[in-house]
């Protein structure tokens, strides 16, 4: 009888940080995180950068913080604009808190190539 | 008007019972849960812990007039009914600042939990809390770096942080202990961690260790592209040989530190904190001998107190209990301390604990580490209890997956970050967290058997320190 192992083999993926280990998301769970990050009080906040510089601490502002922005489709379409002008770029939506002056959410929507 | 000399003994309570006593915005306040002998009056038992945690001593002595006592004296101004207790009371004692040197939580716990707690007057004794005024921690430097600096430097946002202690705790050699930190940190951790008993033992000693874990680091950063991070253990002998292992952790360009803070003193832990916040590196903090002082609840310290003095101290993680998992851990009375690490104002709130309000001024927060007997299925739990700003360690449940430890990590990392989606989702975690698992082990073989193979394991014992509630 030949023989059949129950161990898998794990192989090490090369992920973007928080929620690398998620499928890609949907619309409607963009949607559901961007409304979680307006309503905690941050500010959205998009930025994007070459794949062979993800691990840089600055990736380049598209634009500016969205300082105050509760309005979710201007979120999404300012996401698809900056995908639309960096389509190779990784971009990431971040919820900017100015309390902490930290991030309370971070990841990436759009992964590039 | 000058004092005559009246050599003798007198009533501890004519001196430092002082119920009027209004306690300034600058005096140290200790609540202590005392017992007394028996036949011995509450607010002589109390005012014996004032005096013999401050300037008194058994006797009426003469150089006692040579200073304005009333000045330095420590006062019992309260004293409280426990709720459920019929023996035991709370005394609410005010020391003038004074009383400890700047900067030296050494200073203070010498004072207050020193002779007093083997006096003979007392059956049993328990500091439940210090509101240290802000007077105070402006002369403490506390954390290194602190909660958000720490996140910059690791690059972590939004989520809680996942770690793991290196198993078996003894008797890896350098090389193998590597590879399973390797191992780790491939699979999705961001952090492992030297188990708290190994220093620097003969299968394997330090240097070798800190070699081959730094490169696990590196390389696992590399193929990951993520930032990766191992609790590098200097406690040792002494705090030359301390600072030894943290120049070399440095020299190897580790991002982290550790050190325990009680067996390892808080002198050494001062001393290595503020060597952190020179040298940009972080600093997690272990507590090994915390339950012989803090888990009885009618003696010793309670563990809100050692929480404090270790912020104070500096550290940048603190482990402290799961609730959940194999250790003691009652869910309000840890939510009150993980207050005291994060928040810069606590206020008082006896149902979790907290005997004051606590003004922490600037003083940067420290991350709650969750630790001992946790498994994915108590994901969705942590997550709630914990929040964002916490590290949650899984030592079994990552080793103990049937593929290995990155596999198990994987399945731990599929998990947090699942429960941190559908809380951002707006959905009720603790309770439709099996569904939440279940969704996301559709997509992660990974997680599908760690799900299987610690669906039965439970540790399901009543808490023995409970907080005092009718």
């Amino acid at each position: 009888m030949p023989f059949k192992s129950t161990v898998g083999d794990y192989q090490t993926v090369a992920t973007l940080e928080t929620f690398g280990f998620l499928p890609p998301f949907t619309q409607d769970e963009i949607y559901d995180q961007i409304a979680y990050i307006i309503a905690q009080g941050w500010s959205p906040l998009v930025e994007h950068v070459h794949p062979s510089n993800s691990m840089a601490t600055y990736w380049s502002y598209w634009k500016l913080p969205f300082f105050g922005e509760k309005d979710l489709n201007v979120i999404v379409s300012e996401l698809e604009a900056c995908h639309r002008a960096y389509p190779d770029h990784h971009v990431r939506l971040v919820g900017y808190d100015a309390y902490t002056q930290s991030q309370g959410s971070c990841f990436v929507v759009f992964e590039g190539r | 008007m000058a004092k005559k000399y009246d050599a003798g003994v007198k009533e501890y309570r004519d001196t430092y019972w002082t119920p009027d006593y209004v306690p300034l915005d600058s005096d140290l306040l200790a609540c202590f849960k005392c017992t007394g002998q028996e036949g011995v009056p509450r607010e002589e038992v109390a005012a014996a812990v004032a005096a013999e945690s401050s300037t008194g001593t058994w006797s009426t002595v003469w150089s006692e007039l040579l200073t304005d006592l009333d000045f330095y004296k420590g006062r019992c101004y309260r004293i409280e009914d426990v709720p459920g207790d019929k023996e035991a009371f709370y005394a609410f004692i005010a020391y003038p600042l004074d009383l400890f040197e700047e900067g030296s939580i050494t200073n203070v716990l010498t004072s207050l939990v020193g002779n007093v707690f083997g006096f003979k007057a007392l059956r049993h004794l328990r500091l439940e809390d210090i509101r240290f005024p802000l007077a105070f921690i402006k002369t403490c430097m506390g954390p290194p770096n602190g909660i958000q600096v720490e996140r910059d430097r690791m690059n972590k946002y939004g989520r809680p942080l996942l770690g793991c202690t290196i198993k078996p705790k003894l008797g890896l050699s350098g090389k193998n202990y590597g590879r399973v930190v390797y191992e780790c940190l491939r699979g999705g951790l961001d952090f492992t961690k030297d188990d708290e008993n190994i220093n620097s033992q003969p299968f394997q000693r330090w240097q070798n260790r800190f070699e081959f874990v730094a490169e696990a680091v590196k390389l696992s950063e590399q193929e990951t592209g993520e930032k990766k991070g191992h609790y590098l253990n200097c406690t040792a002998a002494t705090p030359e040989e301390m600072y030894e292992r943290a120049e070399f952790a440095k020299e190897l360009g580790q991002p982290i530190i550790m050190h325990d803070y009680i067996t390892g003193g808080f002198t050494a832990n001062t001393g290595l904190a503020k060597w952190c916040r020179k040298n940009g590196m972080l600093l997690h903090i272990h507590r090994a001998m915390h339950a012989v002082i803090d888990r009885h609840p009618k003696h010793g310290i309670h563990f809100r107190v050692l929480a404090k003095c270790l912020r104070l101290s500096g550290g940048d993680q603190l482990h402290t209990g799961t609730v959940v998992g194999k250790l003691e851990g009652d869910r309000q009375s840890t939510l009150g301390y993980i207050d005291q690490l994060r928040e810069s104002f606590v206020p008082e709130d006896r149902s979790r604990g907290n005997f004051f309000d606590q003004d922490w001024g600037s003083m940067g927060g420290v991350f709650a580490v969750a630790s001992g007997g946790i498994h994915v299925w108590h994901m969705p739990a942590l997550v709630s209890i914990f929040g964002d700003d916490s590290v949650l360690q899984f030592g079994g449940g990552t080793h103990g997956h049937p593929w290995g430890s990155a596999a198990g990590a994987a399945a731990n990392r599929v998990a947090l970050e699942a429960c941190v989606k559908a809380r951002n989702a707006g959905r009720e975690i603790e309770r439709e967290g099996r569904d939440i698992l279940l969704e996301a082990a559709k997509h992660s073989p990974e997680l599908a058997i760690a799900l299987e193979t610690w669906k039965e394991i439970k540790f399901e014992f009543d808490t023995v320190d409970k907080l005092d509630v009718n």
